[in-house]
C-alpha cells in the first residue's frame, strides 16, 4: 500500500539539515505552508537555502527562520516588505546572501528543473542589471538571457486537500509556485487542509499528481 | 515654480480606464495602477490579470464577503467576476511572457525617450530591490503604459532622455498617463496628446527632460 501520510511535523521534515536548500510555496499568505515552515525554526538549522517568491514579508514563518539566522541565502523575486524587517537588516550587514530573480523567471526556473529541461532562454530582463555576467543570444531578433533550472533538496508546498497517494488540490489564489516546486524538489513535503480518502479526489481536478510528492502531513486528521 | 495643478490620482487612473477597450487582457500593477480597475465598468468586458495567478479580478470584496484564499498581487482581497480563471505561476506568467497579455500597466521612477523605463530599483545601497513581475510585463505584454506623478518629489523630471535609475526592460513603453498629461512614447521621442484641464503644452515641457512633439 502506498501511504504518503506522516503523522507529525517532526517526520514529514526529517532529513533536512544544515545547509539544505528549500523551496517553499506561497504568495504572500496564501498557500504558504506555514506549519511545515514553523517546525522548520524548531530544528535549529543553519546554512539554508530557502527559494520562494517573497523574503522580508511579514506573514508566516520564514521571517522568523530568518531571524533566526537559519538562512544563508534567499533567491526570490520580491524581498520587499512594509517597513524594515530582519532580513533587510541582515542583508544590510552581510550575513545573508541575495539572489533576486525575476518573478516569471524564477516560476521558470523552477518549472525547467521539474520538467527536466536544464536551462532557456529569455528575452525577459535582457539589458538590465539582472542579466549582467550573464550569456545571452539574439533569438529571432531579440536578445535573450541564458537562465538555468532551479531545483532544491526539498520542497514545502501547501494544499487544500490530499490523499495518500499525494494528490493535491489547492484553493484560490494557493496554487501560486506549489505545483511548480512539488516537481523540482528530490523530496516535496506537502501539507494540507484537508486528508482525503484515496479516490475521493475527483482525477480531473487533482492539480499535483501525487507522484511529485513524497510525504503528507495534515494537522489533525487520519483519514 | 508655481504649482501646477492637474489631474488627482483618481483621476489619472479615470483618464487611462477610458482608453482600455472591450476584450483586452490587462495586468494592473501594485500601486496607483490598480486604481484603474474602479475606472473600468463591469459591462465593458476587461479581463484584468494577477501574476499570482488570477485571470478575471472583479471588483473588491464587501464586508462580510471576504475570502482569504482570494488575493491580488498586491496581496489585497480580490473578488472574481463571471468568467474568471485562476492558474498557478507557470500558466500565470505564460499570459506575461508568451506575449498573450494586451496591455501592462505600470508605475514608474522614469520613462526615456525610447521607451527604456525604471521601475524596480533605486539603486541606493541598504534598500533591497524587489523585482517581482515587473521585467517579465516589461518584456512580454504587447504593450507598457505607465501611469506615474509627472515630476519626482524632489522636483527632478520623471520623463527623461535616458533613464538613470537600473532598467526594468528596454524600449517597451508606449504611452504615458501622468497627473499633467498624456505622452506617446514614439520612434521620435515624446509625443503631447492630452493636457489636464488647466494646463499648458508649456508647462509640461517645462517639467519634462526631453523635447514634445
Amino acid at each position: 500500500m502506498i501511504d504518503k501520510f506522516v503523522p507529525s511535523v517532526e517526520a514529514a521534515l526529517d532529513g533536512i539539515g544544515d545547509g539544505a536548500s528549500l523551496m517553499i510555496g506561497g504568495f504572500g499568505t496564501v498557500g504558504q505552508p506555514d506549519i511545515l515552515v514553523d517546525g522548520l525554526i524548531a530544528r535549529g538549522l543553519r546554512g539554508l537555502v530557502v527559494i520562494a517568491n517573497n523574503a522580508g514579508g511579514d506573514f508566516g514563518g520564514l521571517p522568523k527562520l530568518i531571524e533566526q539566522g537559519a538562512i544563508a541565502k534567499v533567491i526570490c523575486s520580491y524581498p520587499r516588505a512594509t517597513g524594515k524587517t530582519a532580513f533587510d537588516a541582515l542583508l544590510a550587514a552581510g550575513k545573508i546572501e541575495l539572489e533576486i530573480v525575476p518573478q516569471g523567471t524564477l516560476a521558470e526556473r523552477i518549472r525547467a528543473a521539474g520538467v527536466g529541461v536544464p536551462a532557456f532562454y529569455t528575452p525577459t530582463a535582457a539589458g538590465t542589471a539582472l542579466a549582467m555576467g550573464k550569456e545571452t543570444r539574439m533569438i529571432n531578433g531579440q536578445e535573450s538571457v541564458l537562465e538555468y533550472a532551479l531545483d532544491a533538496d526539498f520542497a514545502l508546498v501547501q494544499a487544500w486537500e490530499a490523499d495518500r497517494w499525494g494528490n493535491l488540490t489547492y484553493r484560490g489564489t494557493g496554487r501560486n509556485f506549489n505545483p511548480i516546486m512539488a516537481a523540482a524538489a528530490r523530496v516535496t513535503i506537502a501539507t494540507a487542509h484537508h486528508a482525503r480518502p484515496l479516490g475521493a479526489l475527483d482525477p480531473e481536478h487533482v492539480m499535483t499528481p501525487g507522484l511529485f510528492v513524497q510525504r503528507v502531513f495534515v494537522a489533525g486528521s487520519a483519514p | 515654480m508655481t504649482e501646477i495643478k492637474g489631474w488627482s490620482r483618481p483621476d489619472m487612473a479615470r483618464r487611462l480606464a477610458a482608453d482600455i477597450p472591450e476584450g483586452w487582457a490587462v495586468n494592473l500593477g501594485i500601486g496607483l495602477p490598480t486604481l484603474v480597475a474602479n475606472h473600468v465598468p463591469l459591462d465593458r468586458e476587461v479581463i484584468f490579470h494577477s501574476e499570482n495567478g488570477v485571470l478575471g479580478v472583479g471588483p473588491a470584496p464587501a464586508p462580510g464577503q471576504e475570502d482569504p484564499w482570494m488575493i491580488n498581487a498586491g496581496k489585497q482581497l480580490i473578488t472574481l467576476r463571471p468568467g474568471a480563471s485562476l492558474m498557478g505561476q507557470a500558466d500565470s506568467f505564460a499570459v506575461i511572457r508568451g506575449r498573450h497579455l494586451d496591455l501592462a500597466v505600470l508605475g514608474g521612477y522614469q520613462v526615456a525617450t525610447n521607451g527604456d523605463f525604471a521601475n524596480w530599483s533605486t539603486g541606493r545601497a541598504g534598500e533591497a530591490p524587489a523585482v517581482g513581475g515587473a521585467m517579465d510585463l516589461g518584456a512580454g505584454a504587447k504593450q507598457v503604459w505607465v501611469l506615474m506623478e509627472h515630476v519626482a518629489k524632489d522636483g527632478a523630471a520623471k520623463l527623461v532622455e535616458s533613464c538613470s535609475y537600473p532598467l526594468t526592460a528596454r524600449g517597451s513603453v508606449t504611452r504615458v498617463y501622468t497627473d499633467l498629461a498624456v505622452v506617446d512614447v514614439t520612434p521620435s521621442g515624446f509625443l503631447l496628446r492630452e493636457c489636464a484641464p488647466g494646463v499648458s503644452r508649456a508647462d509640461v515641457q517645462a517639467v519634462t527632460g526631453a523635447p514634445l512633439a
